[in-house]
Formats: structure tokens, C-alpha cells, sequence
């Protein structure tokens, strides 16, 4: 018998089902099995032409037809799976009718080039301006496009879909939105606002402009052969990370309304922190420090000390600057653990699935957890000789993992970390 | 089991401490009341012809954003928004305090996007003239963006601004999704700081009204005024929402905090509450805004109502059978002299109701319709109404500090 509340007498937050999709395929079974196996999703990109690009592979998930393509609208049915695996395993509620709220962590909403190139065709016109595209858009032949390009859109849908409760909030944190999703949830779980929140983070972007628009920030990999060799966190070669899409859920309740209704735990959301960096839109501070505070402001959540967390599932995401901050950082906080916590980044196999990101990592960490096994960081074959963590390099290692850090850091400032453990302190 | 008998604090009270608005009417808080006494209207049928807008009025910059670099690195949205964002710091007395900086919290609604118009009109131009190169999009889009352009078009990177400026760099949350990112926003901070999550946090959001590209989302919806500008109450038949330019942010803190450094409030926020129809059938709306009504708690007869209404159809109408079953109320439509500034219509409703509470006044009525009646005595109550023009329904209680 375990207390319902923390060590904070706040209420304790558990994990009650999750679902995932990425690369690798959807559910967690299937991506479990191959992120173990240390199979790779990144392939090249064949959604559209590559011809002119630098960076020609991505994540993308091609197994779920979306007709015709946007990436809001691959991002919704991506969201949809999801969050049907998660609520089908926590057996919660009934059909279309989930008891409570929607945090969902989605990219920013616009329209898209097929689109707006639909529109310029329909102008009849030679010289296209947005005057010309503003005169055709009217008159309800394109009704169609303000729902699905409104901001909202996503989450309308599944609040309409699952039957959320409440106003659903659509945010975005860039690369950290999935923890920030999951954090907002366990913010009202602990405040007694609902027993149970909805969780989402997802991902649906690899689209010519979202690639060019990282491509010209110098963040993504260039080495485009193989693939499945890009995407190298940690290692001496590491030259950017790999878009990547996919999504994750999280059904998060009270630990006293799960108990009460006998639903099976998976995880318990012991801690979240968040702290800003003001030094530069795209850049860490160079002495760390907000980073470092959201780690720590993590652990003082979970009323944790650093020896007690057994495992770091890593932003890692094989940009030259982030692996090398996150391991500046991690020392920072804990000190020569830093060097024997097994570190590993799912980000080598999965790519970087942005605003899912965040959640799809907590859920591997939770199923870490369950398995008592770390997925590999592949592509593991040239450290650097400056980042000395124990990466789990290229095979899976099993491990007594009882706590386990997720961290995720985006741009604008934005850092999240979440601590995830198996069972209520 | 360790479970002890707890003693918890009551629920935190929330004060309304300090107040942003760059609006089309001017910056400030004198000049929009003065314009908001002298009724009057900023409004352009020209800038986007034949769209109404309520464009920008123009403000000195460096005020608010010393860097130049800075006002280069973001768009206008951005602009306008870090701009409000210091005014409030500033109207709090806490520009430029790292102490309480550093912790506060902060929820932005954000849309984003502003495009580089340029870029897309020669890619399509060139489409039209029959480059159908299958590399053409990828290429013009490597020439010709601007790499840092995407930061300028990222809805996070409002609060990223706000940080780098003005170093409110506790938390950073973005909200999205049009008016509702504006209501939630404003909900999720005051559940915080009630329950003790938070101490101080700044909410707001921006929009810049005068671009094409951001007309056509709604113009998709047929959902934009056109040629004619007229109040929102007098929009029968010629329905619409005319786009407006403003940030508008608030700073807010717990009653305790704001008292422990000695700062006064403009209003108490007593109640955010929000909901989410799925407006199936008529009279949805009208009814969700009752039971929104119903959660506000205890509410004054012959109060005052400031409304979001948009001038779009049908949830314009449907508010307004709602408002009709209050007929003691001072209604006030924001969007009549501010235009719809979509995610900061709420924000800057509750920063219109906190000044007039403020200042011992509500504002008077501008409407040719005659359905905004005058409010004689001083408002102790203003309730912030808000259904958005396609989803998304909310209001707020603010109150007078006795």
C-alpha cells in the first residue's frame, strides 16, 4: 500500500495506457521490438522531389495513407492511433467518451505549398500575388482549407473524436512540446482539476518547406548515405539531427482513481521542470545554466536526488552543439554519475519527431521501465572523446532501471525534462 | 500508507498587477481609454482592399526593444507582441527586476506564420509560366528564404522574443488555436497561481493584421468584412470580422506576492472558465455560454459585459440571444473598435475590463444598433465574453479591488 499522495502531499500522477507510432511502425509493440533490435526508420524521402536539397532523408511515416497529404492532416491521424492504443489500454471511460481533458502538442498549423499552388492555378493567372490568391479563396469553394489549416484543427478533431472534456489546449514548446503536453496534465491532475488527462504529442511535418526551413538553420544531417546511418547522437561525426514523424499518448490519472477503478499502472509521472533560456533563439546559454535548472527544478519536483535515477533517456539529438551541452549540463547536475547513468538517445533510430518528440520518448522510457531493457543508440561507432556518458551504443542492454530522466530542449528557449519510475516513492 | 490529514491552503486570490496594449488605437493605457471615451475607430478598407482592417498604430520600437538585431530577427506579430509584453512588464513595475524575471511564468497565444509574400508569388508566378521542374519548389525555397525567417514564423518564438528582450524566463508555454489559445491561456495561469503552481505570470498574445496571407485562412471560411466597416451589433447581412492589430499581455500574480513588494492592482481575476462546443446545432453556443455563465460564481445585477464578438455568423448571433437574456447589462463590443485580434481578443478584453474597473468607468457605448446601453455607475464587476468564430467559447470574472 502506497500513499496516494507525494512526498510534496501533492497527488500522485500515473501512466494508465499509451500509445505510439513513429518510423518504426504503430504501437508499441512493434516499435519496441524494433527500437530494441536497433532497427533504424530514417529511409529516404519519397513523399515528394528531392532534387536541390541537402538533406534528403527524414523519418516519415509512409504506412498511414493520407488522402489528399498535408501534414496537419498526417499529424491528426498519427495523433488519432495514438491516443486509440493508449485509451484502449487504459480502458478508460467509454467510447468517444473520455472523462477529461486534452493536452495536445502539435506543430504550428499553416497552409500548405499543394494548396496554395491549387489556388494559384485557380486564379487562371500568370503573375500570381496574394491579392490574386485572396480574390479566389472566398465563396466556399475552399471551405474545406480554413478547417483544416485553423490552428485549433487538430485537437478539435480528437476532442471530437475521443470526446475530451473541457476546452482542449493545442500547444507548442517547439522540440519540448511533448513533455510540456504531459507536464500541463500532471499540473492538473496535481491541482485536483481532473482525475485523468489526455496526453498527446505529435508529428506529421516532413513536408519541402519544413525541411528547408531546418535545412537552412544548419540543423538537419547532411550525410544522406546510408540513411540509416545519419542520424548519430554522440558521436564524433554527428552533423545534425533527422526530421522525423510520429506520435505519442499518454493517459495520465490520479494514482487514486486508478487504484479505484483497478486500472493496471505502467508508470508514475514523478517529476516535471521547465526553466527558459533568454541567450538566444536557437542557442543554448554557453554556461548551461537553464538547462542545469531544469534538471534540477525536476528532481526537487520529484523530491529526488540525482543517485536515484538509474537511466537518461537524452534529447541527444546529434546536433554538434546539443549532445555536447546536454553532457555539459548532465555533469553539471550529476556530477561523475554523468558518467556511469546509461544514457541512450531514441532519437538515433526514431529521427527527431519535434513536437511528438517529448511524448514519444516518455513512452519508451515507460516501456524501458516495464522491460528492464535500454534500446540502443545506433550509429554509435566514432564517440566523441569529449562526451564520456555511458551510451548505450548500439545494442540494447538490460539494466535494473527504477527512475528514468527524459529530457527535451527546442528552440525559443524552451527546455522541458520529465522523471519517470515504475512505482510510487 | 503515509497519507496525513492535510492542511491546505485556500484557493491563492489573483490580481491583475500590470497591463500591455499596443492596439490600432495607440499604445498605452491613456491613449486607448482616451480613444475608447472619444469612440473612436481605426479602421482601413484600403491597406488589404476590399478586407477591413484595424491597422497597427505606429510605435517607436527601440521603446521596447532596444536592439536593433532584435526587431530585424522577428516579424511583426512578433513585433507587436514583445512590444505589449514590455508595456505590462513596465505598467507592473517589473521590467528589468531579474529576481522576479527569472521566475515568472508565462502562457502566450500564438498563431504565427507571416510568410515572405515575395518569395511565394514568384514561385507560383513561375508555376503559372510553366516551370514544372520537380525540383523548382525545393530550389526557390533553398535561394530564396531568408534562413532566419522561420524564427520569425514560429508561434513559440513570440515567448522566445519576450524572453530574449525582456528576460521572463521562468516557464514559456505557447497556446495555440485562435481565441481559445487566448482564453486558455489566461485559465491556465489563473488555476496556477490559485493553487499555488505559480506566483506571478505574464499572458498576452499579437496579431498583425495587414497581410494578405493571414486573410485567407478566414477568407476560406468566408468569415472576413469586406468594403463596409460597421460596428459588430449593425453587421446584419453584411457579416464578418474585420482583422485587428494589437498585443496585448497582462501581468498577473497572486494577491500575496503583489502585496509583498508593494504593488497595486488594477483588478482582481476572479473566474476564467472555458468550454468547447462542437456547435452541432443551433442554439449550442447560445446555451454553452449560459453554462459558462452559471460557473462564474456569484454575479451583480446591471453589470457590465465586454464581448469578443467577432461580427461573424452565426455564433454572433447566437452570443447575441445569450446577451438577450441579460438585458440589465452594459454590453461592450471589443471587436468594434479594436477589430478581432483572434488569440489576443481575450487577453485584451480582460485588460479593457481590469482598466475600466481601474479607472471607475466603463467606456462608452459605440454602436449605431443601439444594443450597448450607457453605464452610469462605476463597475465593480466586468464579465469578458468570448465565442470564437468557428470554435471555441469563454469568459472571465474581473473585479474591482476594494
Amino acid at each position: 500500500m502506497t500513499a496516494p499522495r507525494d512526498k510534496s502531499g501533492r497527488p500522485i500522477v500515473v501512466v494508465t495506457g499509451m500509445g505510439v507510432v513513429t518510423s518504426l511502425g504503430a504501437g508499441k509493440a512493434d516499435n519496441w521490438s524494433k527500437l530494441t533490435a536497433g532497427c533504424s526508420g530514417i529511409h529516404t524521402i519519397s513523399r515528394f522531389p528531392i532534387d536541390g536539397l541537402k538533406t534528403t532523408m527524414a523519418g516519415t511515416v509512409d504506412f498511414i495513407p493520407v488522402e489528399p497529404f498535408t501534414s496537419s492532416g498526417l499529424s491528426e491521424r498519427l495523433a488519432e492511433l495514438a491516443t486509440e492504443e493508449a485509451i484502449e489500454q487504459s480502458g478508460i471511460g467509454r467510447k468517444g467518451d473520455f472523462p477529461g481533458p486534452l493536452f495536445l502538442a502539435v506543430a504550428p498549423i499553416e497552409m500548405e505549398w499543394p494548396q496554395r499552388m491549387e489556388l494559384g492555378r485557380v486564379t487562371g493567372k500568370q503573375e500570381i500575388d496574394y491579392k490574386d490568391l485572396l480574390s479566389v479563396s472566398g465563396g466556399g469553394d475552399f471551405t474545406r482549407y480554413h478547417r483544416r489549416f485553423l490552428f485549433g484543427s487538430v485537437a478539435d478533431f480528437l476532442a471530437e473524436r475521443f470526446g475530451t472534456k473541457g476546452s482542449p489546449i493545442s500547444l507548442s514548446t517547439a522540440c519540448a512540446s511533448g513533455a510540456t503536453a504531459i507536464q500541463l496534465g500532471v499540473e492538473a491532475i496535481r491541482r485536483g482539476e481532473t482525475d485523468v488527462a489526455l496526453c498527446v504529442g505529435a508529428e506529421g511535418s516532413v513536408n519541402p518547406e519544413a525541411l528547408v526551413r531546418f535545412s537552412l538553420l544548419s540543423a538537419l544531417s547532411t550525410q544522406n548515405e546510408p540513411p540509416q546511418g545519419a542520424s548519430k547522437p554522440f558521436s564524433k561525426n554527428r552533423d545534425g539531427f533527422v526530421m522525423a514523424e510520429g506520435a505519442g499518448a499518454l493517459v495520465l490519472e490520479s494514482y487514486e482513481a486508478a487504484t479505484a477503478r483497478g486500472a493496471n499502472i505502467l508508470g508514475v509521472l514523478a517529476g516535471c521542470g521547465e526553466l527558459t533560456d533568454s541567450f538566444h533563439r536557437t542557442r543554448s546559454s554557453p554556461d548551461g545554466k537553464p538547462i542545469i535548472g531544469c534538471m534540477k527544478k525536476t528532481l526537487a519536483d520529484a523530491s529526488m536526488e540525482p543517485a536515484q535515477i538509474d537511466h537518461i533517456n537524452a534529447h541527444g539529438t546529434a546536433t554538434p552543439e546539443n549532445d555536447k551541452m546536454e553532457y555539459q549540463t548532465t555533469l553539471a547536475v550529476f556530477g561523475e554519475l554523468a558518467q556511469k547513468i546509461p544514457v541512450t538517445s531514441n532519437k538515433s533510430m526514431v529521427g527527431h519527431t519535434i513536437s511528438a518528440a517529448g511524448a514519444v520518448e516518455a513512452v519508451f522510457s515507460l516501456l524501458t521501465l516495464e522491460h528492464q531493457r535500454i534500446p540502443p543508440t545506433i550509429n554509435y561507432d566514432n564517440p566523441d572523446p569529449t562526451i564520456l556518458f555511458d551510451v548505450v551504443g548500439n545494442k540494447a542492454r538490460d539494466a535494473r532501471v527504477t527512475a528514468v530522466m527524459s529530457n527535451s530542449f527546442g528552440f525559443g528557449g524552451q527546455n522541458a525534462s520529465l522523471i519517470l519510475t515504475r512505482e510510487p516513492a | 500508507m503515509t497519507e496525513t490529514t492535510e492542511v491546505r491552503p485556500g484557493p491563492a486570490e489573483v490580481w491583475i498587477t500590470g497591463i500591455g496594449l499596443a492596439t490600432s488605437l495607440g499604445e498605452g493605457l491613456d491613449a486607448n481609454w482616451e480613444a475608447l471615451n472619444e469612440r473612436r475607430v481605426n479602421v482601413d478598407t484600403k491597406v488589404v482592399a476590399p478586407y477591413a482592417v484595424h491597422p497597427f498604430a505606429p510605435v517607436n520600437l527601440d521603446k521596447q526593444i532596444p536592439k536593433k538585431g532584435d526587431q530585424r530577427q522577428m516579424e511583426a506579430w512578433q513585433r507587436i507582441g514583445t512590444y505589449a509584453a514590455g508595456l505590462a512588464l513596465d505598467s507592473a513595475g517589473v521590467k528589468g527586476n531579474k529576481e522576479i524575471l527569472s521566475r515568472m511564468d508565462m502562457v502566450v497565444a500564438a498563431a504565427g506564420g507571416e510568410r515572405d509574400l515575395a518569395v511565394d508569388s514568384a514561385i507560383l508566378t513561375a508555376q503559372a509560366k510553366g516551370n514544372a521542374a520537380p525540383g523548382l519548389l525545393n530550389e526557390r525555397l533553398m535561394g530564396d528564404l531568408r534562413p532566419t525567417l522561420f524564427l520569425a514564423q514560429l508561434s513559440n518564438l513570440l515567448a522566445g522574443n519576450i524572453a530574449i528582450v525582456h528576460g521572463v524566463c521562468g516557464t514559456s508555454r505557447t497556446f495555440m488555436g485562435e481565441e481559445a489559445a487566448g482564453v486558455d491561456a489566461a485559465r491556465n495561469v489563473i488555476s496556477r497561481i490559485s493553487a499555488g503552481q505559480s506566483e506571478i505570470a505574464l499572458i498576452g498574445g499579437s496579431q498583425n493584421s495587414e497581410r494578405r496571407d493571414i486573410l485567407m485562412l478566414y477568407e476560406f471560411g468566408d468569415f472576413c468584412l469586406k468594403d463596409e466597416f460597421a460596428p459588430v451589433w449593425a453587421r446584419q447581412g453584411h457579416s464578418g470580422f474585420a482583422l485587428g492589430s494589437a498585443g496585448a499581455f497582462l501581468v498577473v500574480e497572486s494577491k500575496a506576492h503583489a502585496t509583498a513588494r508593494g504593488a497595486k492592482p488594477f483588478a482582481r481575476l476572479k473566474t476564467v472558465v472555458s468550454d468547447h462546443s462542437l456547435r452541432r446545432q443551433p442554439g449550442d453556443v447560445t446555451a454553452t455560454l449560459g453554462k459558462l455563465w452559471s460557473e462564474l460564481g456569484p454575479l451583480e445585477p446591471d453589470g457590465a459585459i465586454l464581448t469578443c464578438a467577432t461580427g461573424a455568423e452565426p455564433v454572433t448571433s447566437e452570443e447575441r440571444s445569450f446577451l438577450g437574456q441579460h438585458p440589465g447589462y452594459a454590453v461592450r463590443a471589443t471587436g468594434t473598435s479594436f477589430g478581432h485580434t483572434m488569440e489576443a481578443q481575450f487577453p485584451l478584453g480582460i485588460a479593457l475590463a481590469a482598466l475600466s474597473v481601474s479607472r471607475g468607468a466603463l467606456y462608452p457605448p459605440n454602436d449605431s444598433s443601439g444594443f450597448e446601453i450607457e453605464m452610469t455607475k462605476p463597475p465593480t464587476q466586468i464579465v469578458v465574453v468570448c465565442a470564437g468564430h468557428w470554435r471555441g467559447e469563454g469568459m472571465a470574472l474581473v473585479e474591482a479591488v476594494s
